[in-house]
């Protein structure tokens, strides 16, 4: 890769994508092969991975010595947890979410997924869609994961023939279009001889899209905001007290979604109480617009009553709040979540105390049932739960807002984090609730 | 389906998409002030480096106009470079920040702490660390570890909880879902907090060219005495280099990190601007630590281990 000049990089804009593959499906050598082609293995990292696999008496360096970071993982030639990796090219800068592809990779998945604008999903041309597949398709949909990419992996042992990729992905797709995804690319790839990874391939001339790189350096990153509802979570309430300041009060946020011009008319969740935005500050400097993920300065018009956990909306577009929250929920703790558990809830900036009162259903990810009533949910599991609040919260439907229908469970007893949640109706055509007879085959 | 790009408020097509580097310093800012508002007693880890000189810009941006809220905490290794001391201190006076500091060498004459026999004092500073973190009841400790650094690095949440020994068991990691960071802790144990988690060495500089950020000195090339030790150009001086066998040059060198003169090297350069740093960079070979830490290269898992008993 050629050398990036200054301008190039100064003008680039961040995709964050996360890998979603299981094992012996290529994923770390197409991470492998990402990173090395995009001059992000740098020459001291390789040294140290053919030293130790010199070492050891292997032939070749290991690369999944390059992203098995942790003793154990070493010792034991598996994945533990999530890791963030960082490449770039003159088009833009990656941050990848690198996601183990054991058997216990729901909540994983889910971690990488929540914040990642494309999600990869790894199929064997071998193997076409297989229960895995869909289960990552499902992930990706119940995360609402805004781009999905089937990377058809291993052409080179199909012969690259055509027919098999155009099969798997328009099974694929249909598959991932009835769960609502919004957007599939499928691309044939072989990451073991860099077939369309980051260069064209010569052996599928049939293949007219972009590489696997092209794809990901095209993909938009904008928001559309004209459909979005605009949302400040205050975190934090700015007053300098200082001489030349004695009356600034600013209300300091990452503006969750939308945007937010001067003038605007908003109210203040969950109080209510309304005024208009008379002031944005954008990290030190005013500015007359600001939007979604943009950190800014906020000052009001009146001085009414607002801290850290409020909401500022617009006035004519402000959510309902309420105490009983439904939410898909994916559970990330050891230890299961019961009806009737205790258990403080974060959505934006404010922590409430909560209480399950009700687990409905859980989600059989292989045939996405519903399985009834299951009375717990343990790690990985996917399930509808509804939950009271002790204090009203205004949330949104996750489908509207990744930011404010977001929320996560918290044990108040250690700090654990035990559950990832998603406001509102779940991501899939709902199905009917099926009998709990069959227990078995969904023990991902 | 493709997304509709939003028109700028001037009628161009100037989508409603941030630059990476907006993009990073947007959450940056976030992390800030999720602490700012959750965390009784913040402390920022400031060693006059460029991470740490980069997290104070963010942290002065994020409470502006009102000053940063937290106070700097400097682990003094007793083998700094003079230029950055300088800098701390007048950079200290400048925002009216309050200064904390952690002396290794205090410990190693209080007898607590003894010198090892390579004369490197990196290793060192985890007690003295972890001590004061301790007796200060520090409750969130930023750090500027980024995680493009360093493959144990790499598996950090940017919230770390540590225990009341100040021990990171990668095993026991809370998931970070969205930007839902979860602070909860138990009294004695205290959380890392990494702003910088998602930046890598060139966004570092290329912010720092973008907001026209000072820099000690040393990062730019300058000529300086030095001499060879395990491939690396290190500084003569009074902390045991160099040693019989080693002789000392004169050379055109500038650092990429900074850290205990024992153990942290030049590269050779001729980049005296920022642009020129960047340029040199993106064309470097190697990362930073690789070519400047002697510390990182003692074994496999050497980072991993450390942090595992607290250090940053």
């Amino acid at each position: 890769m050629s050398t990036i000049t200054t301008e190039e990089l100064s003008a680039t804009t961040l995709l964050r994508f996360a890998t979603a593959g299981s094992v012996d499906d290529g994923k770390s050598t197409l991470v492998g092969r990402l990173l090395h082609d995009s001059k992000s293995v740098l020459t001291d990292q390789l040294e140290a991975v053919q030293r130790v696999s010199a070492d050891r008496g292997q032939d070749g360096p290991d690369l999944a010595l390059l992203t098995d970071g942790l003793r154990a993982e070493r010792e034991q030639g598996i994945t533990i947890d999530v890791a963030y990796r960082y490449f770039a090219t003159p088009r833009r800068r990656f941050i990848l979410a690198d996601t183990p592809g054991h058997v216990q990779y729901t909540r994983n998945m889910v971690t990488g997924a929540s914040t990642a604008e494309l999600t990869v999903i790894l199929v064997d041309a071998r193997n076409g869609v297989v229960e895995q597949t869909r289960r990552h398709a499902a992930i990706a949909a119940l995360l609402r994961v805004p781009h999905v990419v089937l990377a058809v992996n291993k052409m080179d042992l199909v012969e690259y023939k055509e027919t098999v990729f155009a099969a798997i992905a328009e099974e694929f797709t249909a598959y991932a279009s009835e769960l609502g995804v919004p957007e599939i690319t499928a691309i044939p790839i072989s990451a073991l001889a860099g077939d369309n990874v980051v260069d064209p391939s010569a052996n599928m001339d049939w293949y007219g899209g972009p590489t696997f790189l092209e794809h990901l350096e095209s993909v938009p990153v904008a928001h559309d905001l004209s459909h979005c509802h605009a949302r400040l979570p205050v975190q934090y309430v700015i007053r300098p007290q200082s001489a030349d300041l004695p009356d600034y009060r600013g209300y300091a946020g990452q503006i969750a979604a939308g945007s937010f011009r001067v003038g605007d008319p908003v109210t203040v969740l969950p109080s209510g109480s309304t005024t208009k935005i008379s002031g944005i500050d954008l990290l030190g400097k005013p500015v007359r617009i600001a939007w979604t993920t943009q950190s800014v300065t906020i000052l009001l018009e009146d001085d009414i009553d607002v801290s850290r956990g409020d909401l500022i909306v617009p006035s004519k577009d402000a959510p309902a709040t309420t105490q009983d929250i439904e939410a898909t929920v994916c559970h990330v703790a050891d230890a299961p979540l019961t009806v009737g558990h205790r258990v403080l809830l974060k959505h934006g900036t404010r922590t409430v105390k909560a209480i399950v009162k009700d687990i409905p259903s859980r989600l059989t990810l292989d045939d996405l049932s519903l399985h009834p009533h299951p009375g717990q949910l343990v790690a990985n599991d996917i399930g509808r739960v509804k939950i009271r609040t002790a204090e009203p919260l205004p949330v949104d439907s996750y489908a509207d807002s990744r930011r404010t229908g977001s929320f996560i469970l918290i044990d108040p007893a250690d700090g654990t984090t035990l559950t990832a949640g998603m406001v509102g109706e779940s991501f899939a055509a709902p199905e009917p609730v099926k009998d709990a007879s069959d227990e078995d085959g969904w023990d991902f | 389906m493709t997304a509709t790009v939003a028109k700028a408020e001037d009628g161009t097509d100037t989508p409603y998409a941030l630059s990476h580097l907006d993009a990073l310093e947007s959450e940056a800012v976030h992390i800030f002030r999720e602490v700012a508002g959750e965390f009784e007693r913040p402390v920022i880890l400031f060693s006059g480096g460029k991470d740490s000189i980069v997290m104070l810009h963010l942290a002065l941006k994020a409470f502006a106009p009102a000053p940063v809220p937290f106070s700097l905490l400097h682990v003094d290794t007793g083998h700094n470079f003079p230029e950055v001391l300088e800098y701390r201190d007048r950079v200290v006076a400048a925002h009216g920040l309050r200064l904390h500091v952690a002396s290794v060498q205090d410990y190693i004459d209080r007898g607590v702490l003894r010198e090892r026999p390579d004369g490197t004092r990196n290793p060192l500073q985890t007690v003295p660390l972890t001590e004061k973190i301790q007796s200060e009841k520090f409750d969130a400790v930023f750090g500027g570890g980024r995680r493009d650094e360093e493959k144990a690095r790499a598996k950090e949440r940017v919230f770390s909880l540590r225990d009341e020994f100040s021990q990171w068991d990668p095993r026991r990691q809370r998931p970070e879902l969205w930007n839902l960071y979860n602070g909860r802790h138990a009294a004695g144990e205290h959380v890392r907090v990494f702003p910088l988690s998602n930046w890598t060495e060139l966004d570092v500089w290329q912010y720092i060219a973008r907001e026209g950020i000072e820099l000690p000195e040393i990062y730019f090339a300058h000529e300086r005495e030095v001499f060879a030790r395990d491939g690396m150009w290190l500084t003569a001086g009074e902390w045991g280099g160099p040693k019989a066998g080693e002789t000392v040059e004169k050379r055109l060198v500038r650092y990429r990190t900074v850290g205990d003169m024992s153990c942290t090297g030049a590269v050779d350069s001729d980049a005296v601007t920022l642009e020129q740093v960047i340029t040199e960079i993106a064309a470097s070979r190697l990362t930073e630590r690789g070519a400047t830490r002697a510390d990182d290269k003692m074994s496999e898992a050497a980072m991993e281990d450390r942090k595992r008993e607290g250090y940053f």
